[in-house]
């Protein structure tokens, strides 16, 4: 029998409203929501927030392979202080998850952890090549539903159709990072102004827009379900819109670093800020918030890539992208969202539980009966990053000096605490 | 001034009182023993990882006329071959007691990037696509020498060819525009980076249109690459278009001056040898390269004392 655990004194935020009462939790589920409960422990909850855990749709956990930057134990206790209790393993691993076998390990290294729901992703084709599927069938009778070669896009149309006729029989989503390659070579960043001052090779908005509308296309003659990783401009707002107005099954995510920084950082010449997709313009943060606010844009995912200082300290052309994401995706998203609380729960939780389908023990109302995968969190604490405390292995994040709002106190996994008082627990 | 990386952090001030500064050192190259003490005592490491002739030799030259220690770093027998980083290159370099870095390397930005890891001065003689100061330097120094002119107000400066991937270009426009100059940017669309409507110049895709309008036709280095990346179809279309001919030589002003900052593509960008260019400056520019050095590496070490005096 596990100790029973009370959260006294938050506000609980569901989807049919809010509530100021005490829950009580046992043997994994929430036992009883009311006043003056008590328990084996007790965590503070006054002024916070409690709310359903949350569920990252993109977590780059890199093992195996990259065990340098990041393991499955550091990743999950990086994103049980950020509130997180289920993380979207991608699948860029090495070997990559294409096929059983490292799928059971991913998710075995997961339970050893024991801090978070770790949920592998498939791969679309084989080795990420682009060049046959992957065993997707298989991959799915052993309980991967979401497939993506996340780090690049689909590239042949034709093989991209296919594998959205196979993945619909199967009932599976497809999850695409859409860059056209042909127009990104040895891009470092946003084509704009400041990438021709600084004389690099551009990224430009359409080598993902044109990707987003040829998959958009695909879904509305395959029928099959589709997520977009990461969307970072204007115009593939507008795209998901016009496609969620026909009534197409897409679901998108948006990205906390999309959200809060600009493509000008990188005239810093600091690797930390190069990012795939890069950073884009002001505008293209305005077009984003408004995906959010008007449905758009489902989930906010965090696209957690670490890598080792040494190979983040190279140039920025030869720096591998990506950032960390975490620990800090709450305090961004409250910091710089402009989004009620409401809406950030259903971003970070209740949205992405679904598309990962795993809704059945997260994402759910905290209430009786339910599994008790719950965040505590303040939702008014300013703070800042401090680099020697990340429980990530890396530390290439672009927040530190920066002030961020909100910030997670507990974290409640299946019913035992992972986080109390912003501590991880083991 | 610590570093010089770029045109934009020397400032117009800091790029008149350069110029100045280059007369003094041109004076003392004319001596019979062109050697000061100035920078006894100081080292100057060259750690190029692109080729270079004459940037490297200048700066060397330069050096040793002021002389400093020089300390070459040849990428080709160097550590970085054996996978040392960046950091431990210039950290175990730092360690041997040096002054300035004078720096050239494929990669944007990697002059600012070493200017952490280090307390000496960094040089950039060149980063990716980005900034060549010291080309902006000797160029500003041969067009103030030829036309006996402190400022370049009213000047028409005309730069032709791959401005997408120069750092000559970007350095120069900066430079020109400071001091006052109209620049005019010819090369097809493909040739001009995406979008530079922030830039103080005008764009004109034909090369004739410009040519008798001109004071300082200033011609580009294209490599042979573009072609197999799409940004132009044949080179021979590019030296029709853009290639300094016979022809169009006879159509420039009298008074007009040709340069470029090597090394050149005969028969693509130059379809006429430049002797035959009666106003060329080409070679006044390699000249001026050494002086232009002498006097950034005195600016940035030097400890205010006379330049006078022997060596």
């Amino acid at each position: 029998m596990s100790k029973s655990v009370v959260i006294k004194g938050g506000t609980i935020v569901n989807p049919d409203g809010q509530s100021r009462v005490d829950v009580r939790i046992e043997n994994g589920k929430v036992v009883e929501v009311g006043a003056n409960l008590s328990a084996d422990v007790q965590l503070d909850a006054s002024g916070c927030i409690v709310s359903s855990g949350f569920v990252d749709l993109h977590t780059h956990l890199r093992e195996p392979g990259k065990e340098e930057a990041e393991t499955i134990e550091t990743g999950s206790r990086a994103g049980a202080l950020g509130g997180y209790t289920a993380l979207v393993a991608m699948p860029n691993t090495d070997p990559p998850q294409d096929s059983i076998a490292v799928i059971d390990f991913v998710r075995e290294q997961g339970k050893r952890a024991g801090l978070v729901d770790v949920v592998p992703s498939g791969c679309i084709t084989l080795g990420r090549l682009g060049e046959t599927l992957a065993p997707m069938a298989e991959l799915a009778q052993a309980g991967v539903t979401l497939f993506t070669d996340d780090g690049v896009g689909v590239q042949d149309a034709s093989l991209m159709r296919r594998a959205l006729e196979y993945a619909k029989g199967l009932g599976v989503t497809l999850a695409q990072h859409c860059e056209v390659a042909e127009l990104t070579k040895g891009a470092v960043m946003n084509e704009c102004q400041c990438c021709t001052d600084l004389g690099l090779p551009g990224w430009p908005s359409i080598a993902e827009e044109l990707m987003v509308f040829r998959d958009i296309e695909l879904v509305r003659i395959t029928g099959a379900t589709m997520h977009f990783l990461h969307l970072s401009t204007a115009r593939s707002v507008e795209l998901v819109r016009a496609a969620k107005r026909d009534g197409l099954p897409i679901t998108a995510e948006v990205t906390p670093h999309h959200l809060s920084l600009t493509q000008e950082l990188l005239s810093s010449y600091d690797s930390v800020y190069k990012v795939n997709p890069p950073l884009r313009s002001a505008d293209d943060i305005r077009a984003l918030k408004v995906g959010l606010l008007d449905g758009t844009i489902d989930a906010i995912a965090t696209d957690h890539a670490p890598h080792p200082r040494r190979d983040k300290e190279m140039s920025l052309d030869m720096a591998p992208p990506g950032m960390l994401g975490l620990e800090t995706a709450l305090g961004v998203v409250m910091a710089y969202g402009d989004l009620e609380i409401k809406d950030v729960v259903a971003l970070l939780s209740w949205n992405p539980a679904r598309i990962a389908k795993i809704d059945a023990n997260h994402g759910r109302p905290v209430a009786v009966g339910e599994s008790a995968n719950i965040c505590v969190f303040d939702p008014d604490l300013a703070w800042s990053v401090d680099i020697e405390r990340l429980a990530s292995k890396s530390i290439n994040t672009p927040y530190v000096g920066r002030t961020l709002r909100g910030r997670v106190r507990h974290t409640i996994f299946k019913g035992t605490p992972t986080v109390i008082d912003g501590q991880a627990q083991k | 001034m610590k570093h010089l990386r770029s045109i934009d952090e020397l400032g117009v001030e800091g790029l008149v009182a350069l110029l100045q500064l280059t007369d003094h050192m041109a004076e003392i190259n004319q001596r019979p023993v062109p050697k000061v003490p100035a920078l006894r005592g100081r080292t100057v490491a060259s750690l190029f990882f692109e080729d270079s002739t004459r940037t490297r030799l200048s700066f060397e030259t330069a050096a040793k006329r002021l002389s400093a220690d020089t300390m070459t770093f040849n990428v080709s027998t160097s550590s970085v071959n054996k996978g040392e980083s960046l950091r431990d290159t210039v950290a175990t370099i730092t360690d041997m007691g040096v002054d300035a870095f004078v720096v050239r390397h494929k990669s944007v930005g990697i002059p600012w990037q070493i200017s952490q890891w280090t307390k000496a001065s960094i040089i950039n003689a060149g980063d990716g696509a980005h900034q060549h100061p010291t080309q902006a330097l000797v160029d500003c120094y041969t067009i103030r020498e030829a036309t006996h002119t402190q400022r370049f107000d009213g000047m028409q400066i005309t730069i032709v060819g791959d401005i997408k991937h120069s750092r000559v270009a970007r350095s120069n426009i900066q430079a020109f525009s400071m001091l006052g100059a109209k620049v005019t940017l010819v090369a097809p669309p493909t040739l001009l980076p995406p979008d530079i409507s922030h830039w103080p110049v005008q764009i004109n895709h034909h090369l004739d249109d410009v040519i008798p309008s001109s004071d300082v036709l200033y011609m580009l280095r294209l490599q042979s690459e573009r072609m197999s990346q799409g940004h132009v179809p044949t080179l021979r279309e590019y030296s029709e278009q853009y290639g300094l001919t016979q022809k169009r030589v006879s159509r420039l002003k009298d008074s007009a001056i040709v340069m470029h900052p090597g090394p050149m593509n005969r028969g693509v960008e130059m379809q006429i040898d430049p002797s035959d260019v009666k106003n060329s400056l080409i070679h006044r520019q390699v000249a001026n390269g050494v002086s232009v050095r002498m006097a950034v590496l005195f600016e940035l070490l030097g400890t205010g004392s006379s330049l006078g005096g022997q060596a």
